[in-house]
C-alpha cells in the first residue's frame, strides 16, 4: 500500500521523534509513505480564524499539490472511491486539511476565490479529490489490529499506558472513521494489541490547551495539570499521544506545571508510533527516544528495553484483589480476555 | 354507443362514490370535478351514476350506496375514499346489506395515496381521476365470492410470563378456556418481580404480583411451560400448531418439592445476569427468587460443575426426593391453539453504549435495574442502598434521566416510565438514607393518574431537580471537593450555566428497548416490527392489541414502553379479543385463493416448488396440479409463474390487474392519457 | 401540459408491507411526487412480468415494484421470487432497448412510509431525466391511435 504523506512543520522539528518512528513503523508494516513535494505549513490552529482567504489558500496549496502529485498519476495512492489518500500524522494538520476540503466542497464562492489565489501559483484544487486521513485511523482501519499483532515481537508487558487523543482528531467530527467522538477506543485497542496494559483515562479527549501557553499560561497550565493528574491517578507509566501539539504541551510544560502547582508529575509523553516500534522490536534510538524532555528511561527499564534494565527487577503482575462487595458489570472487553 | 368495448360488460351498472372525508380529501382534490368527470367520461365503461359525499363511511353515506343498489340496480360499486385497510369492510358490508355480493365492491385510496401526500391541487385531482378509473376497470372483473369459514380452536398460546402475559392467561383461563403460558426463564414474573416498589402508590411489587403468579401457576386451565421457547409456528388463525422447546430442567417436577436444599448445597456460585441484573449471585442449580412459580429449580448446564467437569453431583446427593435427573433431554412439544398472544416484554437499554456515562468503568454508576435490586429487601444488599463496595451509604446521589432515550444517537423515543421510576428512586433514597438527591432531567413527564401528585410530593421532600442532559460522568477531579467523587457535568438550562456536581452514586435511568431477538420472534409468528423493533399494532390507536396477522395479538411492552397499569390493561384487552374469537367459534377469511384450471394445466410442475405453504399437489395420474384451498394463503406467486396461464387468483386475477393498469393509464378511454387529464 | 415532462409511473405494492408503507406515508402527511399510481397485490411474488410490459406499452414511463424486505415476506420468501423476476426482466427490457432505469425494485416495510415516499420522488426524477418512453407511439403530442373512437367519445 502506498500513501501520500504530509508530515507538517512539527514533525520536522520538535516532533521529529514522531516522524522518525512513523517511517520506521511504516517500513515494518510494509506500507509506503510518499512525501508530498514542496509542501507548506497548514496554518496551524489560529490562522483560519484570522484571515480566511489566506488560510484556505495556504491549506489549499497542499491539497492542490496532493491532487497534482497523487491523484492525476496516483498509482497506488488511491482509495477505493478514487480519491487520492493523504496521510497526516499531526491532528492539527489533519483537521485543517480535512476541514478545508469539506468547506471548499460546500461553499462555491470560497472555492472560486481560493482557486483564483492558487492560480497565481499555477495550481488548482478540485475539492473531494483528496482523502485526508489521520495516521492512527489509517493504521487501525487499513492495516488492522491483526496485522499489527503479527509484527509484535517484544510485547510491552506491564507498561501502563494512558491513551490520549486530544480534541482535534475527534472534533468536529468531519469524518466517521473513528468509533466515537466523545469516547473513541481505537488507540486503546491498538495499545492493547502491543501488549501494554491500558488504563482508564477519562480525560482522553479533553483539550491540552493548544497554543494557550503563549496567550494565557495559567489557563494552559490548569488544562495540562488535569490531564497529568488524571493519568497519574490511574497509575499510568506513560501517556501516549497522536498529536505533536499535545505531546509538546504535556512534555515541555510538565516542569512548569510542577512549579506552578507544587506537584511532582513525572510522566513521559510518547507517540503511539514509538510504542509500536518498541513492540516490533526496533531499537529505542531508531524511534526517536531521548528527544523527549521528561525522560522515558523508567518506562523503558520497566519493559526491559533499556541498557539499565538488567538491574531492574522484572515487573510482577499485581495480584488480583479478592472480590468483595457487589460485582462490577461485565464489559465486552472482559469477555474477550477471558474467552 | 357503438363502442365494442362496452358490449362485453354492457349489463354492468357501476356506481361511483367519492368521499370528501371532510376536508381531508376535498381540501386537495376537487371532488366535484372528479365526480363530473367520472359521470361523463366513465359512462362508456359502465358507470351509471357518480356521487360525492362529505363522509362516505358515515351511516348516511352507506345508506346512499344501499339505496342506489336497490333503486338504481347497481351491479358494482367503486368507492374512492381512504385506504382499503380502513374501510373496505365497511363498504362491503353496506353492499351486502343491500343484497349485492360484498366482493363486487372496490375501494380505491384517494386520501392516503393522493390528498394527504400531494399539495398541487390540479395534479392531485388528475391522479384521483386516474386512480378512480383504475378502480372502475378492475371492478368490472370482480367475481361474486363467498368468504372462507374457519373454525377456531378454543385453546390459546400466551408467550411471555411477565405481568401482561400473566394477566392475559388469567383472563382467558377464568373464562373457562385452555391457555398454554410459555416463559423462557425458569419462573414467570418478568421484570415486575425484580422491582421493590411500584410508582406512584409505592405498593410492594412482590405483594401485588405474587398472588397473580400463584393463581396462574395453580389455575386448572393454565398449562405453565417455563424454561421453554417457541421454535415453530404452523397454520393460521383458528388452527395454529405451535412447537415449543421445553429445555431440560434436569429436575423431575413430579418428585421435586421445591425445598431448596439443592441450591443450598450447590458449590458453584454464578453472577445472576438476569434476575439480579448482574448485581447478585445465584447457584448453578437455582430458582431465580424465593417466590418463583413454578417452585422447581433448573440446572444451568454451562455453569454446572457436573456438566462441565463430570464430577460433583452435590445436588443429586442431597436431594431428599431424588428429583435430580442429569439425563433429562430437551423436549419438543406441539400444541394446537386457535389464537396466540405475544407478551414478550422489553430489554433494558445497555448503558455501556454511552461510554461517557462511565457505566462498567466507574464502580458507583448503577443502572436503574441494578438500583431496583439494591432497594429490594430480597436483593443482594437486603434493601440497603450502598455503594459498590457493599457497605458505604452514599451521601449524595445523582439520578440521570433519559439514558439512551430521546437521543438521536441511541433511541429517539421517550421510554415513558423513566421519569416516574426516577422519582420513585429519589423518594426511596431520601427515605432510607437521607442522602441529597439530584435528578437530571430534560422534561418531566408524569402524565397519568396520581403521577404528577407523586412528583409534587418528591419535590416537597427536597429532591433537587436540574434541567439539562448530563454531558459526562467522570472521576477526574478538577476542583476542591471533587476528589474521590463522581462528578456529573451538566448544563443547567434553567440557570443557563455549566455545573459540576460531585456525587457518591450515579443511577442511570436507562430506557426500554425491544427485546434483542424481537425481530426473529416477529418473523416466527409472522408479524411486523417497527424500525425500533417493537411489534407493530394493527392500528396504533384503534386496534392496539391486534396485529396484521389474524389470530396473533400483542400486549405489554413488546409493542413499546409501558408502565404496569398499561401492560395489565393490554393483557386483559388481548384476552378479550381472543375470547371474542373463541366464542364466535369460527372466523371468516378473505377468499383470496389460487385455483388451477385443469384443462389448461400442462403438468409442468413449475408451480409446485414455488408454493411456500406446500398447498399445490400434483396428480401424477392425470398429470395436473391442484391447489389445496385450505392451505393456500393467496400470495399469487404461482399465478404469476404459470407458463400456461392455467392458475388464476381470486381477487387478484390477471384480468383484474391488467384492466386496472389500463384504467390507471386511461387506456380505457382510448389511450388519450394525458389529454384526458390536462387541466386546460 | 406544462413544459416540463411529467412522467407516469405505475407502482406495484404488496398488501402487507409496501402498500401499508404508502398508507403510512399518507397518515404521516409525507409529501411525494404525484406521478406514481399504485396497484395493490397480495404479494410482490404475484408480479407477472407481463404486468410490467403492459404498463410500459400502455403509456407508463416507468414501473416501480415494491415488496417486503428480504426475510420479512408475509408469505415467507415470495419476495425473493419477485427479485429473481425483476433481475431477469431488467435484462429483457434492456435487450428491447428500454433503459433499465425505468424499472425499479424497492423494499419497504410497513414502517417505512418516509423511505417509500423518498424512493418514489427519486424515481420520478430519474425517469423524468430519461424522458418519455414513447413506446408504441404514446408521447406528448397525443398521437392517439383509433382517433375516430376518441371523437365519438367526445361527442358522447
Amino acid at each position: 500500500m502506498k500513501y501520500g504523506y504530509y508530515p507538517g512543520c512539527s514533525l520536522e522539528r520538535n516532533a521529529a521523534a514522531y516522524d522518525i518512528s512513523t517511517r520506521a513503523v511504516a517500513r515494518t508494516l510494509g506500507f509506503e509513505l510518499d512525501e508530498l513535494d514542496d509542501w507548506n505549513c497548514c496554518g496551524a490552529t489560529e490562522y483560519i480564524a484570522i484571515n480566511k482567504l489566506a488560510a484556505y489558500s495556504l491549506i489549499g496549496r497542499n491539497l492542490a499539490l496532493a491532487q497534482q502529485q497523487f491523484h492525476a498519476n496516483g498509482n497506488g495512492h488511491l482509495a477505493a472511491d478514487g480519491r487520492a489518500q493523504l496521510i497526516a500524522p499531526c491532528s492539527a494538520c489533519f483537521l485543517n486539511l480535512r476541514k478545508a476540503d469539506r468547506y471548499l466542497q460546500e461553499d462555491a464562492k470560497l472555492r472560486d476565490t481560493t482557486n483564483e489565489a492558487l492560480a497565481a501559483g499555477g495550481l488548482h484544487y478540485d475539492p473531494g479529490t483528496v482523502f485526508v486521513r489521520h495516521l492512527l485511523e489509517m493504521i487501525v482501519n487499513d492495516v488492522g489490529y491483526d496485522e499489527v499483532k503479527r509484527h509484535v515481537t517484544k510485547p510491552l508487558n506491564g507498561l501502563r499506558v494512558a491513551s490520549y487523543y486530544g480534541c482535534l482528531l475527534v472534533r468536529p467530527r468531519l469524518g466517521g472513521e473513528l468509533s466515537d467522538a466523545e469516547y473513541p477506543t481505537e488507540l486503546e485497542s491498538l495499545t492493547k494489541t502491543l501488549g501494554a496494559e491500558v488504563v482508564d483515562f477519562p480525560l482522553k479527549t479533553h483539550c491540552c490547551g493548544g497554543h494557550m501557553t503563549q496567550i494565557s499560561a495559567e489557563v494552559a497550565y490548569e488544562l495540562i495539570r488535569r490531564l497529568l493528574q488524571n493519568a497519574t491517578e490511574y497509575r499510568a507509566d506513560v501517556i501516549v499521544t497522536i498529536c505533536p501539539m499535545c505531546q509538546l504541551n504535556l512534555d515541555a510544560y510538565q516542569t512548569r506545571v510542577n512549579q506552578h502547582f507544587g506537584t511532582n508529575f513525572n510522566l513521559p509523553i510518547l507517540y503511539f508510533t514509538q510504542l509500536m516500534g518498541l513492540a516490533f522490536g526496533l531499537e529505542p534510538k531508531t524511534l526517536g527516544f531521548g528527544k523527549e524532555i521528561v525522560s522515558a528511561e523508567n518506562a523503558l527499564i520497566k519493559i526491559q528495553r533499556s541498557p539499565e534494565s538488567a538491574a531492574a527487577p522484572a515487573p510482577s503482575r499485581p495480584r488480583k484483589k479478592k472480590e468483595e462487595g457487589l460485582p462490577m458489570p461485565r464489559m465486552p472487553e472482559d469477555e474477550e480476555v477471558t474467552a | 354507443m357503438s363502442d365494442e368495448l362496452n358490449l362485453e360488460n354492457a349489463e354492468e351498472r357501476i356506481g361511483v362514490y367519492i368521499c370528501h372525508c371532510g376536508t381531508n380529501i376535498a381540501g386537495t382534490v376537487d371532488v366535484a370535478e372528479v365526480r363530473e368527470w367520472a359521470e361523463k367520461r366513465l359512462k362508456s365503461r359502465g358507470v351509471v351514476l357518480a356521487r360525492d359525499y362529505k363522509f362516505m363511511c358515515s351511516s348516511l353515506g352507506q345508506e346512499l350506496i344501499e339505496k342506489d343498489i336497490t333503486e338504481n340496480r347497481l351491479t358494482r360499486v367503486v368507492v374512492a375514499a381512504c385506504s382499503p385497510h380502513l374501510h373496505e369492510n365497511t363498504f362491503r358490508t353496506a353492499c351486502k346489506r343491500a343484497g349485492l355480493n360484498p366482493y363486487l365492491c372496490e375501494l380505491v385510496s384517494i386520501r392516503e395515496q393522493v390528498s394527504w401526500v400531494h399539495t398541487d391541487k390540479h395534479a392531485a385531482t388528475d391522479k384521483a381521476k386516474a386512480v378512480l378509473s383504475g378502480g372502475v376497470e378492475r371492478v368490472r372483473h370482480h367475481q361474486p365470492l363467498e368468504p372462507l369459514r374457519v373454525p377456531i380452536h378454543p385453546a390459546t398460546l400466551v408467550v411471555g410470563g411477565g405481568i401482561a402475559g400473566i394477566q392475559t392467561a388469567l383472563e382467558i383461563a377464568d373464562a373457562g378456556r385452555r391457555v398454554y403460558l410459555v416463559e423462557r426463564e425458569p419462573s414467570i414474573g418478568g421484570h415486575m418481580s425484580q422491582f421493590d416498589k411500584t410508582f406512584p402508590t409505592l405498593d410492594c411489587s412482590a405483594c401485588i404480583l405474587t398472588p397473580k403468579m400463584v393463581s396462574a401457576g395453580m389455575h386448572p386451565n393454565i398449562t405453565l411451560m417455563t424454561w421453554s421457547e417457541v421454535t415453530k409456528v404452523d397454520g393460521y388463525v383458528g388452527n395454529f400448531a405451535v412447537t415449543i422447546k421445553q429445555k431440560a430442567r434436569c429436575v423431575k417436577t413430579d418428585l421435586c418439592t421445591g425445598c431448596g436444599i439443592c441450591q443450598e448445597k450447590c458449590p458453584k456460585k454464578v453472577i445472576d445476569e438476569v434476575y439480579e441484573a448482574g448485581l447478585g449471585y445465584r447457584k448453578a442449580v437455582y430458582t431465580p427468587f424465593p417466590q418463583a412459580v413454578p417452585k422447581f429449580p433448573v440446572i444451568d448446564k454451562p455453569n454446572c460443575t457436573y456438566f462441565q467437569k463430570g464430577t460433583c453431583k452435590a445436588c443429586e446427593k442431597f436431594c431428599p426426593t431424588n428429583a435430580i435427573d442429569f439425563n433429562q433431554q430437551d423436549e419438543l412439544i406441539t400444541v394446537e391453539v386457535g389464537n396466540i398472544v405475544l407478551a414478550t416484554g422489553y430489554d433494558l437499554f445497555d448503558a455501556r453504549r454511552i461510554p461517557h456515562y462511565g457505566y462498567g468503568r466507574l464502580a458507583n454508576v448503577f443502572t436503574s435495574l441494578e438500583f431496583e435490586r439494591l432497594t429490594n429487601a430480597a436483593g443482594p444488599t437486603n434493601g440497603n442502598i450502598v455503594l459498590r463496595d457493599g457497605k458505604t451509604t452514599p451521601k449524595v446521589v445523582g439520578i440521570v434521566h433519559c439514558v439512551g432515550s430521546r437521543d438521536r444517537n441511541y433511541n429517539n423515543y421517550c421510554s415513558a416510565i423513566c421519569c416516574m421510576q426516577s422519582l420513585k428512586f429519589a423518594h426511596l433514597v431520601k427515605e432510607r438514607t437521607g442522602a441529597t438527591v439530584y435528578n437530571f432531567y430534560i422534561d418531566m413527564r408524569t402524565a397519568a393518574k396520581a403521577y404528577d401528585e407523586f412528583y409534587q410530593r418528591v419535590l416537597e421532600e427536597g429532591t433537587l431537580f436540574v434541567r439539562g442532559r448530563v454531558a459526562e460522568v467522570t472521576d477526574a477531579a478538577r476542583l476542591p471537593g471533587e476528589e474521590g467523587k463522581l462528578i456529573i457535568q451538566v448544563e443547567d438550562t434553567l440557570a443557563g450555566k455549566q455545573r459540576r456536581i460531585p456525587v457518591d452514586m450515579v443511577v442511570l435511568s436507562a430506557g426500554l428497548q425491544s427485546r434483542h431477538d424481537s425481530k426473529e420472534v416477529a418473523k416466527l409468528f409472522g408479524i411486523s416490527c417497527s424500525a425500533d423493533a417493537w411489534f407493530i399494532e394493527k392500528h396504533p390507536k384503534l386496534d392496539p392489541v391486534s396485529t396484521m396477522t389474524d389470530g396473533v395479538f400483542i400486549a405489554g411492552c413488546c409493542t413499546g414502553p409501558k408502565d404496569i397499569p398499561n401492560s395489565v390493561s393490554q393483557g386483559a384487552a388481548a384476552a378479550a379479543r381472543v375470547l371474542t374469537y373463541i366464542d364466535r367459534g369460527e372466523i371468516t377469511l378473505e377468499p383470496v385463493r389460487a385455483s388451477i384450471n385443469e384443462m389448461k394445466c400442462s403438468g409442468c410442475r413449475i408451480c409446485n416448488n414455488l408454493c411456500p405453504f406446500n398447498a399445490i399437489l400434483f396428480h401424477a395420474d392425470r398429470m395436473v396440479s391442484e391447489v389445496n384451498a385450505a392451505l393456500c394463503q393467496g400470495c399469487g406467486t404461482c399465478v404469476a409463474a404459470c407458463p400456461a396461464g392455467a392458475i388464476s387468483g381470486t381477487g387478484f386475477s390477471n384480468e383484474q390487474i391488467m384492466s386496472q393498469i389500463e384504467g390507471l393509464l386511461l387506456l380505457n378511454l382510448n389511450g388519450a392519457r394525458e389529454k384526458e387529464l390536462a387541466y386546460a | 401540459m406544462s413544459e416540463t415532462f411529467e412522467p407516469v409511473i405505475i407502482g406495484f405494492t404488496c398488501n402487507w408491507c409496501s402498500y401499508r408503507a404508502a398508507d403510512l406515508a399518507g397518515t404521516a402527511r409525507v409529501k411525494y411526487a404525484p406521478n406514481v399510481r399504485l396497484i395493490r397485490m397480495m404479494c410482490s411474488g404475484r408480479l407477472d412480468p407481463t404486468f410490467v410490459m403492459k404498463a410500459l406499452s400502455g403509456g407508463a414511463d416507468g414501473v416501480l415494484i415494491t415488496g417486503c424486505h428480504p426475510g420479512e415476506c408475509h408469505y415467507i420468501e415470495q419476495n425473493y421470487k419477485a427479485l429473481r423476476r425483476f433481475i431477469l426482466l431488467k435484462r429483457t427490457l434492456t435487450q428491447m432497448g428500454i433503459e433499465p432505469g425505468r424499472i425499479k425494485l424497492v423494499w419497504a416495510s410497513a414502517a417505512e412510509g418516509v423511505k417509500l415516499a423518498e424512493e418514489i420522488s427519486k424515481m420520478v426524477e430519474e425517469v423524468r431525466a430519461l424522458g418519455p418512453l414513447n413506446w408504441n407511439g404514446h408521447d406528448q403530442t397525443f398521437e392517439v391511435f383509433e382517433t375516430s373512437k376518441v371523437s365519438e367519445l367526445e361527442a358522447a
